[in-house]
């Protein structure tokens, strides 16, 4: 008879035992149950390679396992860990506390996404926006039928979207931009982005039906060129970038 | 703690210059200079319209302008304009993709190509002009050049 093994023991991880420690203010709030945010204060071993999840994920380990907090491949890859770091968006697991220059950490929820619990916030509207601008794609023909059996593109068309790409979907941007703190409808930065991405894709042939997706009151046109999406983007996508040179299509800048 | 279900922090957290560098305060200085031009421009028709009253009326009315407080209004009304011409034109060249930088293959640590020098000399050039026409207009409006 097979014996099913039981679940290893979970054993500590990379041991802190350095003399350095400091402060983490960890949001706690549920929309639940209470009215406002209210910080908890947890102190901190670290070392200089320590980024701020791990540190989130001690006190869930030693001190509250309630802290709420979304988080999966811890190399900024996944997007999940976005959260406002010491007044900033970024994301958690690539925001080392020895970068941060402070002995407190203040880590909150993003704003501009509605708070499911703790840290962790709902994105489906980032995902509603990001699906508005058809992020694919847009031919009558396919690279199955084509007779070509493939979409050829020269690496100077690749350099075009190439960086738009590289989007993970974090919100960071979104939580960043003065619009959407004020303004519920608006596209945000990430979606128009992303829209640029597939406009500028050489293959793509959906140019029309984007521009006039974002062509609206809500749309392209709410972006005032601020500049905060791109200084928080961790994968250096520059999203500000990407809606001016959309906007330069709008505008007849571009064809 | 924002009270509304979206979590968004409203226009403190739209006003809020801190931690975005120049960009985010030529944002905020745009937002309020051009606020600031509407009410003046509003009140300038009011101020205009004074010459229905006659010669007595308007003399009444630019009498009003020449204080102390009404230099130092008519100062920062030149500071705003001054400023919003000159990041204005600055802003509209980016939103046709002017000076934004091209796309490429970023290299980490990541420097936001749209956040260039040349934007930022455009910031840095509007809010010296506007302080210089500020500081000729007081020069003016108090007497100092003639």
């Amino acid at each position: 008879m097979t014996q099913i093994p039981g679940l290893a023991e979970e054993h500590t991880s990379t041991p802190l035992s350095s003399s350095q420690s400091i402060t983490l203010r960890i949001a706690k709030y549920n929309p639940v149950h209470d009215t406002e945010k209210k910080f908890m204060e947890f102190n901190i071993p670290y070392e200089k390679w320590t980024t701020v999840l791990e540190a989130i994920l001690e006190v869930k380990k030693h001190f509250d396992h309630s802290v709420a907090v979304r988080f999966s491949c811890r190399q900024a890859t996944c997007g999940s860990c976005g959260m406002i770091i010491n007044g900033k968006p970024r994301l958690a697991c690539f925001t080392k506390i020895s970068e941060l220059n402070s002995n407190i950490i203040t880590v909150e929820p993003m704003n501009n996404f509605p708070i499911i619990r703790d840290l962790a916030v709902k994105f489906e509207r980032l995902f509603d926006t990001h699906h508005k601008v058809k992020p694919y794609i847009i031919r009558d023909d396919t690279e199955i039928t084509s007779d070509t059996k493939e979409f050829l593109q020269s690496p100077e068309e690749l350099e075009q979207y190439i960086q738009f790409s590289n989007c993970i979907k974090c919100g960071l941007c979104n939580s960043a931009c003065p619009t959407m703190a004020t303004d519920s409808s608006f596209v945000g930065p990430q979606a128009l982005a992303q829209a640029y991405r597939y406009v500028a894709d050489s293959r793509d042939k959906g140019k029309d039906t984007r521009l006039k997706i974002i062509d609206e009151s809500h749309g392209i046109w709410r972006c005032h060129f601020a500049g905060s999406c791109s200084q928080v983007c961790p994968k250096g996508v520059d999203p500000a970038m990407g809606i001016q040179l959309l906007r330069g299509y709008m505008l007849g800048f571009k064809s | 703690m924002t009270n509304n279900s979206e979590n968004k922090k409203g226009i403190g957290g739209m006003i809020d210059p801190r931690r975005y560098g120049i960009e985010r305060i030529a944002y905020l200085l745009m937002r309020l200079s051009g606020l600031g031009l509407l009410v003046y421009f509003i009140a300038h028709i009011y101020e205009t319209s004074k010459i229905l009253q006659g010669q007595f009326g308007w003399n009444e009315m630019i009498a009003s302008t020449q204080t102390t407080h009404g230099h130092i209004i008519l100062a920062i009304i030149i500071g705003m304009c001054v400023f919003h011409t000159v990041n204005g034109i600055r802003v509209m060249l980016g939103h046709g993709g002017v000076g934004v930088g091209t796309p490429t293959r970023p290299d980490y640590p990541y420097s936001p190509a749209s956040q260039n020098i040349k934007h930022k000399i455009g910031i840095y050039s509007a809010i010296i002009l506007a302080a210089i026409a500020m500081m000729y207009g007081l020069a003016v409006m108090f007497g100092e050049l003639k």
